[in-house]
């Protein structure tokens, strides 16, 4: 009991006006974390990284990003707020994760989308794509890319592949067809160069295959996104593209046509590694990747779709949990 | 003696996953051991074992001396207690111990003449270590004197020594593995004892071998311990012991992790290193065999560090079981103003306890202090299934699965992702950036599955 008393009186002494209670936590181990480690750490990341493209798309078509940007992002928010106000849970703007679905999702807009397109696609990528599974880490689906769906087949006029291009902007890239719609309709090739800088029509944020790539890596090297869905995703569009290639004597640029263009990159990066709608653990992830790989490229061959990186991700986050249970690693020790 | 490095080794010297913690072994690493004077009273438990309790045998008001028998382990799985004090039993009362258990324990209050400073010293770590006795004794013998000094793995989990290190005709040992890893941050007391008494490894490494008739004796050593690894080699200098230096990374001292990383197999799921022909202990505890066969002296005294930036003066101590927490505190200048959570253990993996006179244990390895800048006190978020935990589990199990199953008190589910191989060893929330407590779900988990198989 002395031993008792000298602990309290020691603790009193040099926390004047805290009880020993107070001083003295008990927890469960481990009792140190990593520091550098939390989901809105992992969500500053992906906004950091996703820097150049948000530049690119600002260069590249001005006025219209900006905007894009500011009503996904504002919308984002406010749906957040509302629709987990509406749960009755405390509210969660803190943690950036709404902010980063606003952001990749006025990067997927077309330049040329109604205001009402890039409104309506981002209260229903928080709603339903997200809030209504039970908010962060609960949805199946990739939020702004359910978001993204939802406008595309609402607005079909306003948001499909023609629709790109606008005669009327005052911003040249949208004058032209985007490099995968011409490639479709016409069989044209756009210039690799132009395709990797990002010099050429598309969604806001995919056109520089560069920018991707450098925030990319960036995501990667945090191992906030898992390298093995973009490497899986990339490997297998470069073999079925080198296949078609070889096949049809492109002399490679088919390659680099269906590897810079169509969002792949941007895609592979940044709407693919999203971690609440892909598989757990490596082999699934690259499972994952190769699966987006192979969808992406049967749309584009053989679908409607000139890109293709949209569908093919919902497509898999659907059979992620099937890929989570194929893929439990096996224990130490289990033979 | 052959010094192995990791690359030449079955198991290139490291496992799959793993974390690099900051080790924050510096607060204490270089400040030799210190005796601790003897303390006006020392507090027993009768469990201090992973098994079964010791039946007391003495009386209140008996007089006892250093090192007297007061506890018998009757059972298999038990162990012996004697008094590392002279002086007269108080009472048979209760104790509650850092894991939160109340048990019977033994006051012993130091009356008369005690061993203590330099003398106690030389008694349990100093001195000379004969290398070439193991061949005078029988194992059988050596394995009765571990018995009888009442020794268990003074790594933490307390295995009984003598059930681990006896002549089995039905389990093949073909090496005896020593643990001197200390992959637990902060801790410093088995480097300690590597340093100051690597005599008494080795002696007491070649009686166990000799014990278990294993063939090799491999001690692996991780990489940030250069000086321990000059110790031993030089002291293992014309015996068949082998040295593994090993890459640094936690939890390298698991033993299962070791055994892979060493040897390069698995232990079979469920199984135990015998399995696979090793038996495993730590460094500390051969100290132990070797002072208990050699010199026939029981289990009273064992190392430990104190440290942390919540205590003013970090050191390693030898004290003896049962000295109180507030002792061994206030002997390393007492608690600083911001120290905020005091751990039995290490930060990874050991128990936070705020009643300072609770008994130093046979498994107490240390008493890690941590301020408030120290200590994690983050909220829980929901888990986006980045799958960090997954790629940091050295069991490869599936943390977020389990832990959520758990949760929910789906124990199919748990059991089909192995809920039971997981040894607690804090990888995944540690690197969890949701913060969610995955290890203490996953040991909720655990104890509902053995419950619903009783």
């Amino acid at each position: 009991m002395a031993n008792m008393m000298n602990a309290k009186v020691d603790l009193t002494e040099t926390n004047p006006g805290e009880g020993a209670a107070q001083a003295l936590h008990v927890s469960p181990s481990p009792h140190i974390g990593s520091t550098s480690n939390s989901t809105r750490r992992m969500m500053i990341d992906v906004l950091i990284a996703l820097t150049p493209a948000v530049a690119m798309a600002i260069y590249m078509f001005r006025a219209y990003a900006l905007v894009h940007l500011g009503l996904c992002v504002a919308t984002c928010l406010a749906a957040e707020y509302l629709f987990v106000r509406m749960r009755g849970k405390s509210i969660s703007l803190n943690d950036f994760s709404a902010a980063v679905t606003g952001v990749i999702l006025a990067l997927s807009m077309p330049a040329t989308a109604p205001w009402y397109a890039s409104v309506i696609a981002s209260a229903v990528a928080i709603g339903l794509g997200k809030i209504i599974f039970g908010g962060l880490g609960m949805n199946i689906f990739n939020p702004a890319m359910v978001g993204r769906a939802f406008v595309m087949i609402s607005f079909a006029g306003a948001m499909g592949a023609a629709a790109y291009e606008s005669g009327s902007g005052w911003v040249d890239a949208i004058s032209q067809a985007t490099p995968m719609n011409a490639f479709k309709q016409a069989g044209t090739l756009t210039p690799i160069g132009d395709m990797f800088l990002g010099l050429t029509n598309g969604s806001l944020g995919e056109t520089s295959a560069l920018a991707c790539l450098l925030g990319g890596l960036y995501l990667c090297y945090r191992r906030t996104a898992s390298w093995e869905i973009p490497a899986g995703m990339i490997a297998t569009v470069l073999v079925i593209a080198g296949v078609v290639d070889l096949v049809g004597g492109h002399g490679g640029r088919l390659i680099l046509h269906h590897l810079f263009g169509g969002a792949l990159l941007f895609g592979a990066f940044f709407i693919a590694t999203d971690p609440v709608s892909s598989p757990l653990t490596p082999r699934g992830k690259a499972i994952f990747g190769i699966g987006i790989g192979a969808l992406v490229m049967l749309l584009r061959f053989l679908s409607g779709y000139p890109e293709g990186v949209m569908f093919a991700v919902l497509l898999m986050n659907a059979v992620t949990p099937l890929i989570n249970r194929w893929t439990i690693p096996r224990t130490f020790g289990e033979y | 003696m052959e010094l192995l490095q990791s690359k030449a080794l079955p198991g290139k010297g490291s496992f799959s996953h793993g974390i690099h913690p900051p080790d924050n072994k510096s607060l204490s690493r270089d400040a030799a051991i210190e005796v601790v004077p003897t303390p006006k009273r020392v507090v027993l438990p009768l469990l201090q074992n992973i098994g079964v309790p010791s039946k007391p045998i003495v009386q209140p008001k008996q007089q006892v001396v250093a090192g007297e028998t007061i506890g018998v382990g009757e059972a298999f799985i038990s162990t012996n207690l004697h008094s590392p004090i002279t002086g007269v039993v108080e009472k048979i009362g209760v104790c509650t111990l850092p894991n939160g258990r109340h048990l019977p324990a033994v006051y012993i209050k130091a009356e008369g003449e005690q061993l203590s400073g330099q003398a106690l010293y030389e008694d349990v770590l100093g001195g000379h270590w004969p290398k070439d006795c193991p061949i005078i004794y029988h194992p059988s013998t050596i394995s009765k004197a571990i018995h009888e000094a009442g020794i268990v793995g003074l790594g933490g989990a307390a295995f009984p020594t003598h059930v681990k290190v006896r002549p089995d005709d039905t389990k093949m040992i073909d090496t005896l593995m020593i643990n001197g890893c200390e992959c637990e941050p902060y801790l410093t007391n088995d480097y300690r004892v590597m340093l100051e008494a690597p005599g008494a490894i080795i002696a007491g490494a070649l009686h166990g071998a000799r014990t278990v008739s294993a063939r090799e004796i491999i001690i692996g050593i991780e990489d940030n311990k250069p000086a321990a690894i000059d110790r031993l080699k030089k002291e293992a200098e014309g015996t068949v012991i082998k040295i593994a230096v090993l890459k640094t990374k936690y939890p390298q001292g698991s033993e299962k992790q070791l055994i892979k990383a060493v040897l390069g197999l698995e232990v079979p799921l469920g199984g135990l290193p015998s399995d696979v022909g090793v038996a495993m202990s730590n460094v500390g505890t051969m100290a132990a065999i070797a002072r208990g066969v050699i010199r026939e002296k029981p289990l009273t005294h064992r190392v430990i560090t104190v440290t942390g930036r919540g205590v003013r003066n970090p050191k390693n101590l030898l004290v003896p079981i049962g000295l109180s927490m507030q002792d061994a505190i206030d002997y390393c200048g007492g608690l600083t103003k911001d120290a905020a959570r005091i751990i039995a253990g290490g930060p990874m993996m050991g128990f936070a306890f705020s009643n300072l006179s609770m008994p130093v244990t046979k498994g107490t390895s240390g008493i890690t202090i941590l301020t408030h800048d120290d200590v994690r006190k983050e909220k829980e978020t929901s888990c986006v299934r980045c799958g960090r935990c997954v790629d940091v589990c050295p069991m490869q199990l599936v943390p977020t699965k389990l832990a959520m199953a758990s949760r929910h008190g789906n124990l199919s589910l748990a059991h089909q992702y192995n809920i039971m191989a997981c040894f607690e060893c804090g990888c995944c929330t540690y690197v969890c950036p949701a913060h969610i407590k995955l290890v203490q779900l996953i040991r909720m988990g655990k104890a509902m599955v053995v419950a619903s198989r009783k």
